[in-house]
């Protein structure tokens, strides 16, 4: 049976890895279970300078899923090249996915090359829809011109590192800016981000979260997420890493079916740390089940 | 940090609106009083985290209030049931910071976590006071067992329906307690003004709503004066110099 897959040329043993912002920098889920048993990682997300990111609270509970307004808490993008990923790769022997962010064209492109530039980094993922800050992420997410110029600026930096732009939920027509972002020369694509919500603690009246708004993810948003996943493989031809409200190998399976070479497993791992461990290890069994012999024969059947 | 399945011995009202659940299972991952644990609940994404107030070898108890749905739903589990659980989350109270005499100071539930703290701190050989505030007489709880443990116990409450009335730096104001070194655990405005006030190093168990509750998320982040510090995996516990109020 065959779970490995190729991403740009890099060979992960399966498709499963924790998403961006759910799994830290990798190394707090060490002494969780051996890290090497997935695919990759895609590690917090960076920024040029240290954030603090939004006030608490930062979290809320919705049925089957949650909001957060993190707000792109990290050390920066220093911190990341100098501490984090050394000390993750040398626990870690998988596929590891920088997480880049920025709030200027130029910013991206100084956190993309500054990146590219680590030898630990195999793929570098560009945050182009961070529904949590003001004045970046998610404005350059929502409009095909400016995700091109986010895309262009960070390949002409990326020294031939694969690079892939993670794009928002919260637009009309996500193929379009899919498109956009291929024409522009990305590599592959990451879908979907974290969809805007808000909840309202009713007796204060005032927003649950300190920041009002937050992204909504977990098992709920899982058939937004296939629909997207699913437009976007039958208009683009670069890879996906489908992401959003993936909970189990089955849903890993249907991810895959729905165009998907990678599996993000993301809000998931909040409520079951472990839960990245329990996928790899039911992938198998699963397939077997559908009398599927390689992952790689059911990607887009639909 | 580990997680396991844990069986319910029982899950009982203690108080007005506290209840006291004790579950057995692996307790290897606990090291100090001022852990917590992360509870799963049929029907509710995330876990919710309830400080332990004791465990042995096999087995560990929480207080808690029912403040929500997931609380209330955890407050109809029976015996028998068992749950997924983390255990032996966040760093705890620092036993060893004190030298002689610790005075600890509890708003409300917050005088469940010390309470193993308390036991070490007495195992030890120091002399331990606690200074506990409630808002009500109905709402004491842990009573008979810090008696029982040989701590030197004041209770205050608000409405002064029970012991002093008042609050606990009022207490702590009147009393004169002697002591080197403190512990503090409840309300945040409390917490602070116990912080700011007393002159004696000492340290407090921060709360704050939170996503995973082992460190991956970053969800419940406060500030320190060596920069940004997650609650669940760097506290709950800090030193009283390090907290930004």
């Amino acid at each position: 049976m065959v779970t490995s897959v190729n991403l740009c040329g890099i060979r992960l043993e399966n498709p499963v890895v924790p998403a961006s912002g759910t799994f830290g920098f990798g190394l707090e889920a060490a002494s969780l279970f051996d890290l090497n048993i997935l695919g990759g990682i895609s590690l917090k997300g960076s920024t040029s300078e240290a954030r603090f990111g939004n006030e608490c609270p930062r979290i809320a509970e919705c049925p089957d899923g949650m909001l957060n307004s993190v707000g792109l808490q990290n050390p920066g993008i220093d911190v990341l090249v100098g501490e984090k990923l050394p000390a993750l790769r040398k626990v870690f022997k998988g596929c590891i996915i920088a997480n880049v962010s920025g709030f200027s064209v130029e910013e991206y492109a100084q956190c993309c090359s500054r990146a590219a530039a680590a030898p630990e980094v195999d793929i570098i993922e560009v945050n182009i829809s961070c529904p949590n800050v003001h004045g970046g992420g998610l404005a350059f997410g929502t409009s095909p011109k400016a995700a091109a110029d986010v895309t262009k600026a960070v390949k002409e930096v990326s020294g031939g590192k694969a690079v892939f732009i993670k794009l928002s939920p919260n637009v009309t027509d996500i193929t379009e800016i899919a498109r956009a972002c291929e024409d522009a020369g990305a590599d592959g694509l990451t879908l979907i981000n974290t969809i805007l919500g808000l909840r309202i603690d009713m007796a204060r009246r005032k927003s649950v979260l300190a920041n009002k708004y937050g992204g909504f993810s977990g098992r709920a948003v899982l058939p937004i997420a296939l629909r997207m996943v699913n437009q976007v493989a039958h208009c683009c031809s670069i890879p996906i890493m489908g992401c959003g409200g993936v909970s189990c190998a089955a849903d890993v399976v249907e991810m895959t079916m729905a165009g998907a070479t990678v599996v993000q497993i993301g809000a998931e791992n909040l409520r079951n740390p472990m839960v990245c461990k329990e996928i790899v290890e039911e992938l198998p069994l699963v397939m077997e089940h559908l009398r599927i012999d390689d992952i790689n024969e059911i990607r887009a059947c639909i | 940090m580990k997680q396991g399945n844990y069986r319910t011995i029982f899950n009982r009202r203690i108080a007005d609106q506290y209840f006291q659940m004790r579950l057995e299972g692996d307790c290897s991952a606990f090291s100090r009083g001022g852990q917590f644990v992360d509870i799963a609940i049929d029907g509710f994404f995330l876990r919710r985290p309830l400080a332990v107030r004791e465990w042995d070898s096999c087995s560990f108890d929480v207080i808690y209030k029912t403040v929500g749905k997931g609380t209330e739903a955890l407050s109809l589990i029976t015996p028998g049931t068992v749950l997924n659980v983390l255990t032996g989350l966040g760093n705890g109270f620092d036993p060893y910071s004190c030298k002689d005499a610790a005075l600890l100071i509890s708003g409300g539930l917050g005088v469940s976590p010390l309470f193993s703290l308390a036991k070490e701190l007495v195992r030890t050989g120091k002399k331990v006071s606690l200074i506990a505030g409630f808002n009500k007489a109905s709402e004491i709880i842990l009573e008979n067992e810090y008696r029982e443990l040989g701590v030197n116990l004041h209770i205050v409450t608000m409405d002064g329906s029970a012991g002093t009335r008042g609050l606990v730096t009022d207490a702590i104001a009147a009393l004169k307690p002697e002591f080197d070194y403190f512990y503090t655990c409840g309300p945040k405005l409390m917490m602070k003004a116990v912080c700011t006030s007393l002159t004696v190093p000492g340290e407090a168990s921060l709360e704050e709503r939170m996503g995973c509750g082992c460190g991956i998320c970053y969800g419940c982040t406060c500030h320190t004066v060596k920069g940004p510090a997650r609650v669940c995996a760097d506290g709950p516990v800090f030193k009283k110099e390090d907290i930004i109020w």
